[in-house]
């Protein structure tokens, strides 16, 4: 810096300061949310789907990952056992309680479908951070990088990252599934940073001379995370769907004891013919769980987009 | 004109790079080194270090990068460890299968998107527009392959009116000249054989359609949306333009901008759609390929995969790029 300095750093950082308030735009949308039907609906499917993976085990009626000997009994190529008292939706293809392996497998979906999308907002939000906050030859770099990971479809970026290990189970998923979404996120937050670093606020706090850490964290990054986490509540839908994915390509957990919607989807799709409520009741949970991620995350858009605001 | 379609194949061309780089280092950091993944079960330390001698292993990095790059740009993929055939001859042979559905997919996702999109527009807020929008966010969510299932066993097991599986039914003698099924009985003047082809080709095209049509139909009603509100439009309604006209000149022909993008993004969803539709109807694509390398670690075949998927995408996107350009005179200047 060169010039007179007009003010020191702990007064600037001070006035800076007082300037926060009023209302907030994040107390805005969430009141907008709260009257708006669509968001409320995907907010209850979301509550449910999580409750259900937190007390899966005391609402199982039964071990989900044990065989039954009276399954296993009526248990041919050709029969799998339906309905019968004290197993409600009947057999799953190995003589396992299949309701109770539904039930369980809210939890393992949850864990996949939430650990690949918070690994992939952490890695892409540091990536995106640094290349909005420094610019230059950062910012370069990181961009062509992730345009890199773009430029390949990104079902196939996770099959090829799901390949590398010799044998599939849940971190590879994990790991695989979050790896598609870090250019998605790095773009994101480098693009609305860099929009913010020509805004008036910004502008005013250079002005005032406060220092650029403290802009970054204190006044870009806050109004950046809008976008994130709209975006963030979509990326759970895709991730468990895209989990599912790789295990029905056969990438997946080769762990087949673990109840996981995906997992359950994806070994049973040569049993359409036997019993086809195998592959029907996981999809159709995946499909609820992943429209109540849309929903909510479609609601927040809207209500975060300052043309809505009244 | 000319200027914007250098600059834009020039833009591709570090993207190509890094993206070689990036398949090099992938193939280098395969479970116990690219050797013993090439050789797959055949392994001994033997043969390993024999592999790692023909393949250059013991030379330095950047000697085995640029010896790498200059493989490929000959076309030299290598071979298939599944079949011993050299990898692009593979692909070659499963592309036109590929491009058939993908193509039938998004033929089937524009012509019913774009109306669909633009009359959920028009009446906006109305039931369409309610029924429209549900049924967009719920085709998101459902897994494509799970749709094919649902397809295959309603339509094929149950109603038994659609074939379940392959591109043509084997009693067929069908001669193959260009190896799209659909057209080669077109060209021969064996019409059986096209017809049988698509019928086959309905199921898997309606379920790889699924998300581009979303998508598409999205994309459309909010880009009718905004245009609507324009100011030409207010000044052709005030010029005393018929309703017909301003929709057809000045709505549609400026909403359908964002949306011929829309469609260039969607290769890339299409080409992974088609991975996971191949398998359900076993159609023998370059999908069936992948999944089977996948099954056997048939990593040749995986790296030439991944660098021609990514290739196509690129190229795709250059082209999208470049056709926006000629329809929308204001890109070319930015």
């Amino acid at each position: 810096m060169t010039g007179p300095k007009l003010l020191s750093r702990r007064k600037a950082d001070r006035i800076d300061e007082l300037a926060q308030g009023g209302t907030s735009l994040a107390k805005d949308a969430l009141r907008r949310m709260a009257s708006n039907p669509v968001a409320i609906l995907g907010a209850c499917i979301i509550a449910a789907f999580v409750l259900l993976a937190i007390f899966a085990p005391l609402l199982a009626p039964k071990d989900p990952f044990i065989p039954y000997p009276e399954l296993q009994a009526q248990l041919t190529p050709t029969n799998i056992p339906g309905p019968m008292p004290g197993f409600l939706l009947g057999s799953d293809q190995n003589g396992y309680d299949f309701f109770s392996r539904l039930l369980a497998g809210a939890r393992q979906t949850l864990i996949v479908g939430v650990g690949a999308t918070i690994i992939g907002v952490t890695i892409g939000m540091i990536i995106g951070g640094l290349a909005g906050a420094f610019g230059g030859w950062v910012d370069t770099v990181l961009m062509r990088f992730t345009d890199i990971l773009l430029s390949i479809p990104s079902l196939l970026l996770a099959i090829s990252i799901a390949a590398l290990f010799a044998s599939g189970n849940q971190w590879t998923v994990i790991i695989a599934v979050a790896m598609v979404c870090v250019p998605v996120f790095a773009r994101l937050l480098r693009g609305s940073m860099i929009a913010q670093r020509s805004s008036d606020h910004v502008l005013a706090a250079t002005a005032l001379g406060v220092r650029r850490r403290t802009i970054v964290f204190r006044h870009m990054l806050p109004n950046s995370v809008g976008p994130v986490i709209v975006q963030a509540t979509l990326t759970l839908a895709t991730a468990i769907i895209d989990a599912a994915a790789l295990s029905f390509l056969g990438l997946g957990d080769t762990d087949w004891r673990r109840a996981e919607w995906g997992l359950m989807l994806g070994n049973s799709q040569d049993l359409l013919s036997v019993k086809p409520e195998l592959a029907f009741y996981p999809a159709i949970a995946i499909i609820i769980v992943a429209l109540g991620f849309t929903l909510l995350g479609e609601s927040m858009r809207e209500a975060l987009d300052p043309k809505n605001r009244r | 004109m000319l200027r914007f379609i250098v600059r834009r194949l020039l833009q591709a061309i570090p993207t190509l790079l890094v993206l070689s780089i990036l398949v090099f280092a992938w193939l280098r950091s395969l479970p116990g080194g690219p050797a013993s993944a090439l050789l797959g079960d055949k392994a001994t330390p033997e043969k390993i270090a024999e592999l790692n001698a023909v393949l250059g292993l013991d030379q330095p990095i950047f000697v085995q990068y640029f010896k790498f790059l200059g493989r490929i740009l000959t076309g030299d993929f290598g071979s298939s460890l599944i079949s011993g055939d050299s990898v692009l001859a593979e692909i070659g042979r499963a592309f036109p299968a590929t491009i058939e559905l993908s193509l039938a997919a998004l033929f089937l996702a524009i012509v019913f998107g774009i109306p669909l999109g633009y009359l959920a527009a028009r009446f906006h807020g109305r039931f369409l527009d309610n029924a429209t929008v549900v049924t967009t966010l719920v085709g998101v969510a459902v897994p494509v392959f799970f749709l094919g299932f649902l397809l295959k066993y309603v339509f094929a097991q149950q109603l038994a009116i659609l074939p379940p599986s392959g591109r043509q039914d084997v009693l067929i003698d069908a001669t193959r000249i260009t190896g799209f099924a659909t057209l080669d009985g077109l060209l021969t003047g064996e019409l059986d054989a096209t017809w049988d082809a698509m019928l086959h080709l309905l199921l898997p095209a309606i379920a790889l359609a699924s998300i581009p049509f979303a998508v598409i139909v999205r994309i459309t009603r909010a880009s009718v949306l905004d245009v609507t509100g324009e100011d030409f439009v207010r000044t052709a309604e005030s010029k005393g333009l018929t309703a017909p006209v301003i929709r057809r000149r000045h709505v549609l022909r400026n909403a359908l901008l964002p949306v011929s993008t829309t469609i260039g993004l969607q290769t890339g969803l299409l080409l992974a759609g088609a991975v996971l539709t191949e398998k359900v109807f076993v159609w023998g694509g370059v999908g069936s390929l992948l999944e089977q390398g996948i099954e056997r670690r048939d990593y040749p075949r995986l790296q030439a995969l991944i660098l021609l998927a990514a290739l196509v995408y690129v190229l795709v996107n250059l082209l999208v790029d470049i056709s926006y350009a000629i329809i929308d005179p204001r890109v070319r200047v930015r």
